[in-house]
This record gives structure tokens, sequence and C-alpha cells, in this order.
């Protein structure tokens, strides 16, 4: 009998900073196993041989920031079968997308003597603003094990185990004291996400939100505490509009406390 | 013959190049090394972010070298500010540095480059030739990120930098775990050496200008003036004045060139060959072991100076491991005030400039990110070139791969690239 034919699976990169790419390298201990689970028909970042789609499973690193990427990610959503936002960038438009609140064309200006050349859309957004997307991996950068889990879930038709806490019950679950409250240092651990273990509280400072808005985050109950307690005017504000600053949830805590401070 | 050469994406290099060499009546007539890595625009979107957020921010330039952009960004804030470091501060700061050169070393050895040199399309491939050798390569890598969690929090982009030192000292029983592994890591890398030696490597010996980071008393990474291959001496924080110009002529080209108007060439070979003297025993004992000195001065041999630096990095986080004790703060408390600073520090692929310009309340007015790749562009061309005889003779295929593996023995971490370049063609 012949031996059933292994999965295809192919890496993309787009804007990003490889972080991600470089996370499944990074599995180490599980990486040759990997290897021969599946077959890695196109991983530039590990290897110059590719071989042509369509392929079973794409993983998409990085956002969409310029018009090449835009047609790109159309051809490749037609060439995979199931299709893995991988990271901050790719599910919210990254760190670069910081751009979408200001003015681009000043910024392009401000690090470049001659934006005319630059060939950049005005904003950068996420995979699933451009086309369908099967499953979005937050993380800045992801969690390995979670990416080891879900091409394993895919691999065995089942659907990924994947937390579905907030950093904060993390934290509890580490037995670290709130930085909110015993440090009075601003957090925004109640509505992250979990999956990167609650490092930043571990070290004893505020997270910074890398692993997006928790689904069902209470924003309007945390603009207020974020106000409260931050150490500085617009702390608050900095603290939402950062890594995953572009997600909906985030962008709009950052609005009401906009708001907020411009009624008082 | 060789015709033109399209490489339309390169291979195992960080982040997104391609490379067209234009051959027209059985000479070179073009060498372009197009960048498309989109552009980020980092130095714009730090202006208005506190200062404690920088270290953050600019380790996402490159997941490949995140300490690197942190060590660089919070040197030059603390002079900016007038911070100066404790001395346990200082030592856990190049044990975090050694960490990443092991990583992103290990990767680029074994994974990125070693692959070319024995006809491998990847490590993966290689692993079913080489199974050993493979899993010992990943097993250092590992050694390097479980460092680089043990004291940041995470391999890439970790999160217990601040500017003054670390939020946190790490757990001394997870740095006294790593200790026997640290032991096993310095004896392979030993054995990387002379494996790396071994090796058969293209012929090309080019006439650079070295520039790196240098410092007495240590081999330098971490802090140090900048000395070039004319013996010149010149402060960190004068880095963009000495070295970097731009030159608006030629469109968003960004030239980088010594005093004397040369351009230069950063990453291990350049501190190979000018911080030779600097070695521990350790790794001067392995360079003599292959009977390697300086002058070395072909790039594919980079491979070897990255080698020794393996030994380097793994005896200096041994040394490190053994005596670390977390004195006082692990941080420095400091009053924020207006002022500007500069700081180099050497990424694994080369020197990483990092200015800024700091307001009253500690806010970002202005940022100048100088990344090591965008320095080297303009030498990986000019190599490129010289190989014109090799190009010419070879067969097309044969050609081609020649020039990418000359390209990927730079260690090019073009996700880098904050500054988009339009590479100028040179015409000699």
């Amino acid at each position: 009998m012949p031996e059933p034919r292994k999965p295809t699976v192919a890496v993309y990169k787009f804007s990003s900073c490889d972080g991600c790419q470089l996370s499944i390298l990074n599995l180490e201990d599980d990486l040759l196993a990997l290897a021969a689970s599946v077959d890695i028909a196109y991983f530039l970042e590990a290897s110059s041989a590719t071989k042509p789609g369509p392929y079973d499973i794409g993983l998409v690193e990085g956002s969409i920031s310029t018009p090449e990427e835009a047609e790109r990610i159309v051809a490749i959503r037609r060439q995979c079968t199931t299709l893995i936002a991988l990271g901050t960038c790719a599910t919210a438009g990254g760190i670069q997308a910081l751009r979408n609140f200001g003015d681009a064309k000043a910024l392009a200006a401000s690090v470049y003597p001659h934006p005319e050349y630059l060939d950049a859309l005005p904003t950068s957004t996420p995979i699933g603003a451009h086309v369908p997307v099967d499953l979005e991996l937050w993380g800045c950068p992801v969690n390995k094990h979670q990416v080891l889990e879900v091409i394993q879930a895919l691999l065995q038709r089942r659907r990924p185990q994947l937390p579905a806490t907030s950093v904060c019950a993390e934290c509890k679950r580490n037995g670290t004291t709130c930085v909110i409250v015993a440090d009075g240092v601003p957090c925004l651990g109640p509505i992250t996400q979990s999956g990167c273990g609650a490092l930043c509280p571990g070290v004893r400072r505020g997270c910074y939100g890398c692993f997006g808005p928790l689904p069902e985050a209470e924003i309007e109950s945390m603009v207020p505490i974020l106000q409260a307690v931050q150490r500085f005017d617009g702390e608050a504000g900095l603290l939402l509009r950062h890594i995953s600053g572009y997600a909906p949830a985030f962008a709009r805590a950052a609005e009401l406390l906009a708001g907020q401070e411009t009624d008082a | 013959m060789t015709e033109s050469i399209q490489v339309s994406a390169l291979a195992r290099v960080e982040g997104e190049g391609g490379l067209y060499i234009g051959v027209d009546n059985g000479r070179i007539t073009e060498v372009k090394l197009n960048i498309y890595e989109p552009p980020r625009f980092f130095e714009g979107f730090l202006r208005g972010r506190y200062l404690q957020e920088v270290p953050d921010i600019t380790a996402r330039i490159c997941g490949i070298c995140p300490v690197a952009y942190q060590m660089s960004s919070v040197r030059a804030l603390e002079h900016a500010l007038g911070v100066t470091v404790t001395p346990a501060i200082r030592q856990l700061r190049r044990l975090f540095y050694c960490a990443e050169y092991i990583e992103s070393h290990a990767l680029h050895i074994y994974m990125l480059q070693a692959p070319d040199l024995l006809g491998h399309e990847s490590a993966l491939s290689l692993a079913t030739e080489a199974p050993e050798v493979v899993h010992n390569a990943l097993r250092l890598k590992k050694i390097g990120n479980q460092l680089l969690a043990a004291i940041g929090g995470r391999s890439v982009h970790p999160v217990n930098t601040r500017v003054g030192g670390f939020y946190c000292w790490p757990s001394p029983a997870r740095l006294a775990e790593l200790e026997s592994e640290m032991t096993w890591a310095l004896s392979f890398s030993r054995q990387t050496v002379k494996w790396a030696a071994g090796l058969p490597y293209p012929d090309l010996e080019v006439d650079y200008e070295f520039v790196a980071q240098h410092h007495p008393d240590e081999y330098a990474f971490l802090e140090g003036d900048i000395l070039n291959s004319a013996g010149e001496l010149s402060p960190e924080a004068d880095f963009d004045r000495v070295y970097l110009e731009q030159h608006v002529q030629h469109s968003t080209a960004l030239h980088s060139h010594t005093p004397q108007g040369k351009s230069y060439l950063v990453g291990p070979l350049a501190r190979f060959n000018l911080n030779f003297d600097q070695l521990g025993e350790a790794a001067a004992s392995s360079a003599a072991d292959i009977k390697l000195a300086p002058p070395l001065r072909n790039p594919y041999k980079s491979l070897l100076a990255r080698a020794v630096e393996l030994v380097e990095v793994t005896d200096e986080a041994l040394r490190i491991l053994q005596v670390f004790r977390a004195e006082g703060e692990s941080f420095i408390d400091f009053e924020l005030k207006a002022g500007e600073g500069g700081a180099v520090s050497e990424a694994p692929r080369g020197s990483l400039y990092h200015r800024y310009r700091l307001d009253e309340q500690g806010r970002i007015e202005f940022a100048r990110i100088m990344p090591p790749t965008a320095q080297n562009l303009a030498r990986i061309e000019a190599d490129l070139w010289q190989l014109e005889p090799q190009i010419l003779s070879k067969p097309q295929a044969d050609a081609t791969l020649l020039c990418e593996e000359l390209i990927r023995a730079y260690d090019p971490c073009i996700s880098c690239s904050v500054h988009f370049l339009t590479l100028e063609i040179d015409r000699r």
C-alpha cells in the first residue's frame, strides 16, 4: 500500500520582524519531528527548495502594508486550504499599525528624505481585513507551543486547544501578586488574552497587550481603572496604542480614554 | 555562458530581498540587491513615545536579534540621561547578549549558511544525512534561547529590559540550571570551530575596510569606542557623525563610509580582524587550533569568525553563570530630563547604532537607528562585482548559487532595514 500523502505546509512573510517564523525554528526539540510529519513545501527562511502549491496549510506572518502585499495575500489564499494568521502583525496589523492613527505621509517624510520613492499603503492591516482567515493565533511573538498545537490539531482533524482566559488568570495561576493593586502600575492583563505565561507582571511590570484583547474584554470598566493608576499623563493611552493598538477593542478603549480626558 | 541572473526571492535570509545581475556581451553590467522589505517607519512612530517603551518597540524591528536593539536603545537613552549602571547590571547585560549570540550564530552557521557549503537546501535536509550535527546544533541554539528566557522572560522580544537596567533580577535557580548545559555548549562550540575549518569555502579575497566596536579589556559587543582598519578610534556616540552621511543626490540611498570615503564592512569578520587580541583564552586557542588569525578577508569564511565567537560567548556565559550575584537594585532610578544620546552595540551581524533626543517629560523627540545590514548592503554589491570571473565562467545555476551563497554568508537581516534603500549601481 502506498504511504499516505503528507499534508503540505507553506510559511509566508509579510510586513514583520521574522520573529513568528523564528518561533517555528525555535521549536528545536519538536522541529525535526514536525518536519517528518508534514511536507514543508514553502518556507523561504528555512529552505531554498520550494514546491509549487496548492498547499494544505498556510501560515502567514506579518501585516499588509504595501499594494504588492495586498495582491499577494489574495493569491496565497487561493493556494491554501487552511490559512492561519500567525502573530499580532497578522491578526491586528502589528506595531507598524501605529501609523494608522496618524498622518502616514508626514510619518514617511519624517523618516525618509524622499518618501515619494516608497511604495507603502497608508495603513498596516491584519490578514483578515483582506481575505478570510481560518484561525488567528495572537502574540508578539506567537507562543511556539500554540503553533505546534494548531498544526497537530489540523493533522488530527480536531479543534486546537487554545487558552480562552486573560493574562490576569495566568497571574493568579502563577501566584503573581497583582501589579495594579500592589504596585500601582497600569496593566492590560485583565483585558488581554493569555498565552504568554503572564511574563510582564512576572517581572513586576504591566502587561502591554501583545497577545491582543480578550474577546469578551470589559473595556468600559477597565478604562477608568487604567486612568486612575497611570503614573504620568497619557500613560494609559500609550499602553493601549501599542503592539495590539489597532485591534478594535484596544482602539475603542484608547478612544474612550481620550474622550474622557477631553470631557474632564 | 552565464546570462543575466535573477533571484526573485532569496532563501534562508532574515527578511525579504531579491538580486539582479545584468550580464551583457560577456561582462557584468549591473548588480542590484533589492530590498523589498516594506518600510515600517519605526523612527517615525517612536516620536512621542515614553522612553521606557523604546526597548519594547525597537525589539520588534528584528525577531532574530531583539536583544541587540534593546541594548543599543537603552544605552543610548542612558547616555541622554547621564545614567551609569552598576557592575552587576552590566554583567547581566553581557550575559544576556552572549545568549543572543549563541542563538543567532547557531541559527546562521547551521541552519542558514552550512547547508550551502554542504550542498543542501536546508538544515532539515542536512539532518537526513548528518542527524547528529543538526541535533547538536539545535541543542546549542536551544541553550541560547533558554538563557534568553531565563533573563528576559522569553527568547523573542524579551520583556525584562528597561532604561537603567532590568525590571527584575533573574531567578538564581534558573541560571544555575543552565550551567551544565553551557559547559556542553562551550565544548560543542570548540567542535564547531574544527568542523567549520573543514568545510569547502569558495575563493574570494576582498580588501575590506573593517569597522567594529572596540574595548581594551573585553571582546566588545555591549559598549566601547568604534575602531576601523586604519586604527582610528572614535566615540560610539559620534558614530553617525563619523560614518553615516546621507547622500540625497542618489534618491533614498543612505550611504555609509569611513572618514576616508571608503565603503566598509561590519559584522563578525570585522570584529574578528579588529578585536582578535581581545578574544579570551578559550576562543584564542580554538582559533589557534585551526591556524586562524587576521587577516581573514574571505566573506564566505565569516562562518569561521562566527564559530570562534561562539566559543568566546559560551565561555564568557559560563564564567558569568558561575560568578553572577544579584547585588543591589536591578535598575538605576533616575530623574527625567531633556537630553540627547547615542550608543552602539554589536548585533550578531554587526554594529547597531541608535540615537535619541528626549524632552523633559521623557518623551522621544527624535530617533535615528542604523542597523548593520543597511551599512553592509553596499559592500555586498561590491563583493558581487568582484565575483565577475567566477560568475561568467560557471553554468547559470552554479553562478546563481554562488551569488546567493555570498549574500547568505553576510547573514543579512533584511527585516532590520529600518531605512528603505535604493541601491546605487556601482560602475567601476
